[in-house]
């Protein structure tokens, strides 16, 4: 635990002295919505039907791009070798990691959400409480398996893309139930608890198994 | 094996042969549908010859991650047991058994997924472990490529359209992107311990199909959509051609399996010499 | 019965292709192979 929260501190830190790299992802998080604004003008009524589907895609995107320097820091500084050697256990360090990951992903989830509302002119007509968890539930999904195959991907011939083409096919659950979910919870035409269950246990699922293979994945560097 | 290789060869043929010959004249022409109909005697054996192979990868990875160590090795052994042991209890035990399930049926896939993983473990070794893990993919994507071909273009005759969310071919598309990403990390990367990681992919991959099928499943009775192949009894004579077609593609698959594996264990001990040489070359090691 | 015939055309394409494939990488690695055996 303490390992995890010291990480986890360190990199926070880090992150917010040197803010060239969180102002860079708040710029295209912001290009993102701007660009699916012009791609897709929908009238108030559709725009609550597709709104779920169209958010998501924008969060999964800038969820990349973020996951993609989880690991750029350690290995710029051979840090791996350093926590491989260390008597810390590997499954604290990707908590770090991935919780970091976790608040950063909101941060610009956060921030882009009130664009889309502005851009799309849209209304909660269901539970915003509702809403709250299921992005939380959702970001998790997508940042606990991001960080597991940002560092699986560390030693590949292109990084940057093998990062997604593996977190995308394992994350379609996910991504249907974030959507279909966002999409109830908008429209206020269905019950959306279905799909936070299905987050919930895929969370649960996806979690244990990292926290349980992160030590191979480590090593196998 | 080896010997034994070409007579299994022209044996596989001839028994597709006949599972061709049956698929087309002997197979009654169903009443809705007409000959079209008749794709599903391709559709339906490459579907579970798939998901056969993709379970086999499944055993493979597992193994590969527990038995370089004793206690992981006694846990997979353990686990594998308790599944059959479970599965059989719980098909007799539990009455009745939810979706119509025959309790028979249960309780021998329960053994069978026993069966195989202590197969596997007998019969390779750890690195034959993993160039079962990599052989069983490749050919379990090259099934699952015919499923996803052959689908819609049974779909599109007969109901009109060429893709629907219908539950069973999108799991069959996850099931494909997700091996297909699999076979990209084999490929792509440069650790030295890619088999370990695409080992942890595949696990992953596997821990997430029921979620893929629970999730697609609701999508649907939210927004009901054609179901292609339909559900509902079989004709006996149906079954019959539907039973040879998909021992014939496992056979076919058995052997294209070998021949891979064949060819993978050739590339690794060619690789391995060269890297050898490479070291002895005479002025290497300076 | 076009549909028909493009998908067992189909089908033993897409095993035709992957068995070309192995091939094409046999004939590769049959090549190293005595290439290295030549050089012991």
């Amino acid at each position: 635990m303490r390992v995890c929260r010291a990480t986890l501190t360190k990199d926070l830190r880090l992150e917010w002295r040197s803010r060239d790299v969180i102002n860079a992802m708040l710029f295209f998080a912001l290009l993102v919505v701007v660009i699916f604004s012009f791609s897709f003008d929908p009238t108030a009524e559709e725009s609550r039907h597709i709104a779920g589907g169209l958010i998501w895609v924008a969060f999964l995107f800038a969820a990349v791009v973020a996951l993609n320097q989880t690991w750029a820091r350690e290995l710029r500084n051979d840090v791996l070798d350093a926590y491989r050697i260390s008597p810390a256990p590997a499954n604290a360090l990707f908590l770090a990691k991935a919780i970091g990951n976790f608040l950063f992903v909101s941060i610009l989830e956060l921030l882009m959400a009130p664009l889309f509302v502005v851009f799309y002119n849209l209304r909660v007509l269901g539970s915003a409480s509702s809403l709250a968890l299921l992005a939380a539930l959702g970001t998790w999904a997508l940042v606990v398996n991001g960080t597991f195959f940002a560092a699986i991907s560390l030693r590949t011939r292109s990084r940057e893309i093998m990062l997604p083409l593996l977190l995308f096919p394992i994350s379609i659950p996910a991504i249907i139930a974030m959507v279909n979910g966002t999409t109830a919870i908008l429209t206020g035409e269905d019950s959306a608890r279905f799909w936070l269950v299905l987050l919930g246990a895929y969370d649960v699922v996806f979690t244990t198994g990292s926290m349980l293979l992160f030590e191979t994945v480590l090593h196998a560097e | 094996m080896r010997r034994a290789f070409p007579i299994l060869a022209v044996a596989t043929l001839a028994f597709l042969g006949y599972a061709f010959y049956a698929a087309w004249f002997v197979a009654p022409t169903e009443q809705t549908m007409g000959n079209v109909q008749r794709i599903f005697y391709y559709h339906v054996p490459s579907a579970w010859t798939a998901f056969l192979l993709f379970f086999l990868n499944f055993v493979a990875s597992v193994q590969y991650l527990l038995r370089p160590s004793e206690v992981g090795d006694k846990i997979g052994k353990a686990v594998a047991l308790g599944i059959a042991a479970l599965t059989c209890v719980g098909a007799f035990l539990i009455k009745p058994l939810p979706y119509e399930l025959e309790p028979g049926a249960v309780a021998t896939t329960g053994i069978m997924i026993a069966g195989i993983y202590f197969l596997v473990r007998g019969f390779f070794s750890e690195r034959g472990t993993d160039i079962l893990a990599l052989v069983s993919a490749e050919v379990g994507v090259v099934f699952c490529t015919v499923v996803l071909v052959t689908g819609p273009l049974w779909a599109r005759p007969v109901w009109g359209i060429w893709w629907t969310w219908d539950v069973r071919l999108t799991s069959t598309l996850v099931l494909w992107l997700i091996y297909v990403s699999y076979l990209m990390l084999r490929k792509l990367s440069t650790s030295g311990e890619t088999p370990k990681l695409a080992a942890a992919l595949a696990v992953f991959g596997a821990l997430d199909m029921p979620l893929v099928y629970f999730s697609i499943w609701f999508f649907r009775t939210q927004h009901p959509q054609p179901v292609i192949g339909g559900g509902g009894s079989i004709d006996p004579r149906m079954l019959r051609v539907l039973l040879i077609n998909w021992l014939a593609f496992l056979c076919f698959a058995s052997l294209v399996c070998w021949l891979r594996f064949q060819l993978e264990t050739m590339k690794r001990d060619v690789e391995e010499t060269q890297a050898l040489e490479a070291l002895l070359e005479p002025g290497a090691l300076r | 019965m076009n549909y028909l015939y493009a998908a067992y055309a189909a089908a033993w394409m897409i095993h035709g292709s992957y068995l070309g494939l192995m091939w094409k990488r046999y004939r590769e690695v049959k090549r190293e192979r005595d290439a290295l055996s030549g050089g012991l």
